[in-house]
C-alpha cells in the first residue's frame, strides 16, 4: 500500500502548529515571570541596605527597616509549620496506610482537596470567629493558628501521595517478618518516603510563608518589635501590603524590599525542595 | 505432645495440612477446595499456569491476604495442632512462616540492619550475638563472602541477585520453621538462579519449604514434591520425579510437555 502522502503532510502541519503554540505559551508565562522578577529586583535593590535588618518599621517620612515584620514572619512560619506538620503527617498516614480502603479516607480525601484550595481569605476569617473574637484581640497565636490551617491540606496531600509511592512489596515484606504494622510504616515506609516528605513541608512553608490574607484578620500588624505571641505581630506580607498601598514613597520603597525578600525566600525553598524531591524519591 | 501425623506411605511427617481450603477475592473463587500436606524438611513446588491459584495459595499460608480487604478464606490450614485460618496473632504467625518474594526488596537501610532489624523484633539480644546471627545468616543465604567488607552500605547498593539472598538471609535469621518462596528467581539472571536454587536446597535441611515457580524445570531440580495447580483445583500432588515423568492426571501430562500453560 502507498503511503497517502497529503495525510501524512497535514499530520505534520498539526504537529508545527502545536509546537509554535507550545512554544508561544511557555514564552508568555517565563517572559511574565521574567517582568516581575525584574521589576522586583530593579525597586527592591534600591531600598536594600543593612538597616532594612536592624530596624523596626518606621512612621511615614522616617528611616527605618523591616526587622519586626522579618522576625514576626518567622515566628508565625514557624508556630504555623510545627502545628500544622504533624497534624498533616498524622492525616496523610492514615490515609496512606490505615485507611487506605476505608470509606472514611474517601471522604477524608475529598475534604481535604476542598481545604487545599479553599481561598486563604476564608481560613483567615475562620480563625478570626474561633480564636480573635473568643479572645477579645489580636495575636501572633492566631495568625499561626491561621497558617496551621494552611500547612494540613498541603502537608496531608503530599504525605499520602509520597507513601503511596512506597511499593506496596516493601510493606508484605515487612509484615512476611512478622513486623506489626505501625513499626512497618515508621521503619519502613517514612524511611522510604522521607525525602518526599520533607519536600512537601518545605512546599508548605513556603506556600504560608507569602500569605497575607489569613493574616490580617489574626495577627493584625505591628509597628514596634514585639515578642509577645499573645499580642499583635507584624509580618512581611501584611507590611507589604499596607506599605504598598500608602502615599509615603519611603513607604513603597520598603514594602518593594519586603517584596524581594520574600520572593527570594520562597524562591530558595523551592529550589531546595524541588532538589530533594527530584533526587532521592523513592523508586 | 506430637500434634503432627506422620504419612504411612512416606514416613513423612506433616507440617502444614491444608485441608479443603476454598479462597475468595471479593465473591470470586479462587481456590475451590484444596487439600494437600506440606512435609517437614521438604521442598514443595506449586507449579501451574498464570491464575491457576499457586500465588494465592502461598499468600494464605502466612495469612498475606489479610492486609487486603475483600479477600477471604473457609477451610482447615493446620500447622502444628493449630488452625491458621483462627489465629489472631498474624505477625507471630509470621514470625514462624517466612515468606520470600518475587521481586527482592531490601529495606532502606544497610545491609547489617536489614537482617538486625527483623531480629530485634522478636528478640532481646546483645550487640555480639546480633552480630553473630546476622553473620550466620549471611552465611547461610551465601552471601557473606561478598559483602562481609560493605555491611553498613546500603541494601539497595547490591545487585538483584544478591538482593535477593539478602531477602533470603533476612528471612533465615529470624528461624522461622517454614519458608515461602513466591517466585523468588523471576527477577533474576540464570547464575543468580542457580545460587538461589542452591540455597534452597541447602535450606531444606532447617525449614520446610513451599516455592511457587513459573519454571518446571526449577520445580523439578529443587522440589521433592510437587502440586500441579489449573483453576483453582490441585490437579495432582506427589512425588516430584514421578510427576514429571509418569503424571497421572492427563492435563498434568499437557502442562508438563508444554502443550498448553
Amino acid at each position: 500500500m502507498a503511503l497517502d502522502l497529503a495525510k501524512y503532510r497535514r499530520r505534520r502541519l498539526h504537529s508545527s502548529i502545536t509546537v509554535t503554540l507550545c512554544w508561544a505559551a511557555s514564552a508568555l508565562g517565563l517572559t511574565i515571570l521574567a517582568i516581575i522578577l525584574a521589576t522586583l529586583l530593579f525597586k527592591g535593590l534600591a531600598g536594600l541596605n543593612l538597616k532594612v535588618f536592624t530596624e523596626m518599621t518606621p512612621p511615614p517620612g522616617s528611616d527605618g527597616g523591616l526587622l519586626n515584620a522579618i522576625a514576626g514572619s518567622l515566628v508565625m512560619t514557624f508556630f504555623g509549620v510545627i502545628i500544622g506538620t504533624p497534624i498533616g503527617i498524622l492525616a496523610g498516614t492514615y490515609l496512606a496506610e490505615y485507611g487506605r480502603f476505608s470509606k472514611v479516607s474517601s471522604v477524608i480525601r475529598f475534604i481535604n482537596d476542598i481545604l487545599l484550595s479553599a481561598p486563604s481569605i476564608v481560613t483567615g476569617l475562620f480563625v478570626y470567629e474561633v480564636l480573635v473574637r473568643p479572645m477579645g484581640h489580636f495575636s501572633a497565636i492566631a495568625g499561626a493558628a491561621a497558617l496551621a490551617v494552611l500547612v494540613i491540606p498541603t502537608v496531608v496531600r503530599t504525605t499520602e501521595n509520597m507513601l503511596l509511592l512506597v511499593p506496596n512489596q516493601l510493606r508484605e515484606a515487612s509484615s512476611a517478618l512478622g513486623m506489626p504494622q505501625s513499626l512497618v510504616i515508621r521503619k519502613v515506609a517514612y524511611k522510604a518516603a522521607r525525602a518526599g516528605m520533607l519536600t512537601g513541608v518545605l512546599l508548605a512553608v513556603a506556600r504560608v510563608s507569602g500569605e497575607t490574607a489569613p493574616l490580617l484578620f489574626t495577627a493584625l500588624n505591628n509597628q514596634f518589635w514585639s515578642s509577645d505571641i499573645n499580642a499583635p505581630m507584624a509580618s512581611l506580607p501584611v507590611v507589604i501590603f499596607q506599605y504598598a498601598m500608602s502615599p509615603y514613597e519611603d513607604w513603597q520603597r520598603l514594602a518593594w524590599t519586603g517584596a524581594l525578600l520574600i520572593t527570594a525566600a520562597v524562591l530558595s525553598l523551592s529550589i531546595v525542595a524541588r532538589y530533594l524531591g527530584t533526587s532521592r524519591t523513592p523508586k | 505432645m506430637n500434634v503432627m501425623s506422620k504419612d504411612v506411605d512416606t514416613g513423612l511427617t506433616e507440617k502444614i495440612s491444608v485441608q479443603d481450603l476454598k479462597f475468595y477475592y471479593g465473591s470470586s473463587l479462587a481456590l475451590k477446595g484444596i487439600s494437600m500436606p506440606l512435609y517437614e524438611r521438604q521442598v514443595t513446588a506449586f507449579i501451574g499456569p498464570s491464575g491457576c491459584g499457586k500465588s494465592t495459595l502461598l499468600r494464605v499460608l502466612n495469612r498475606m491476604y489479610d492486609l487486603y480487604p475483600g479477600q477471604h478464606a473457609e477451610g482447615k490450614i493446620m500447622f502444628d495442632g493449630e488452625n491458621i485460618l483462627d489465629m489472631k496473632d498474624l505477625n507471630l504467625l509470621r514470625s514462624r512462616i517466612g515468606m520470600v518474594f518475587q521481586k527482592p526488596t531490601p529495606f532502606p537501610m544497610t545491609i547489617y540492619e536489614n537482617i538486625a532489624f527483623g531480629l530485634r523484633l522478636y528478640e532481646r539480644l546483645p550487640k555480639s550475638e546480633v552480630d553473630a546471627r546476622v553473620e550466620s545468616a549471611l552465611e547461610k543465604a551465601a552471601l557473606w563472602k561478598e559483602v562481609k567488607d560493605k555491611l553498613h552500605a546500603s541494601g539497595l547498593s547490591l545487585s538483584g541477585g544478591q538482593q535477593q539472598r539478602l531477602c533470603i538471609a533476612r528471612t533465615v535469621a529470624i528461624r522461622p520453621e517454614v519458608i515461602l518462596f513466591d517466585e523468588p528467581c523471576s527477577a533474576l539472571d540464570p547464575i543468580s538462579t542457580a545460587k538461589v536454587e542452591e540455597l534452597i536446597d541447602e535450606l531444606k535441611h532447617e525449614f520446610t519449604i513451599a516455592i511457587v515457580t513459573h519454571n518446571m524445570q526449577q520445580a523439578a531440580r529443587v522440589s521433592q514434591r510437587t502440586a500441579f495447580m489449573y483453576l483453582g483445583d490441585l490437579v495432582e500432588f506427589g512425588d516430584t520425579k514421578k510427576l514429571f515423568t509418569n503424571p497421572t492426571d492427563s492435563r498434568t501430562q499437557d502442562y508438563i510437555t508444554g502443550r498448553f500453560g
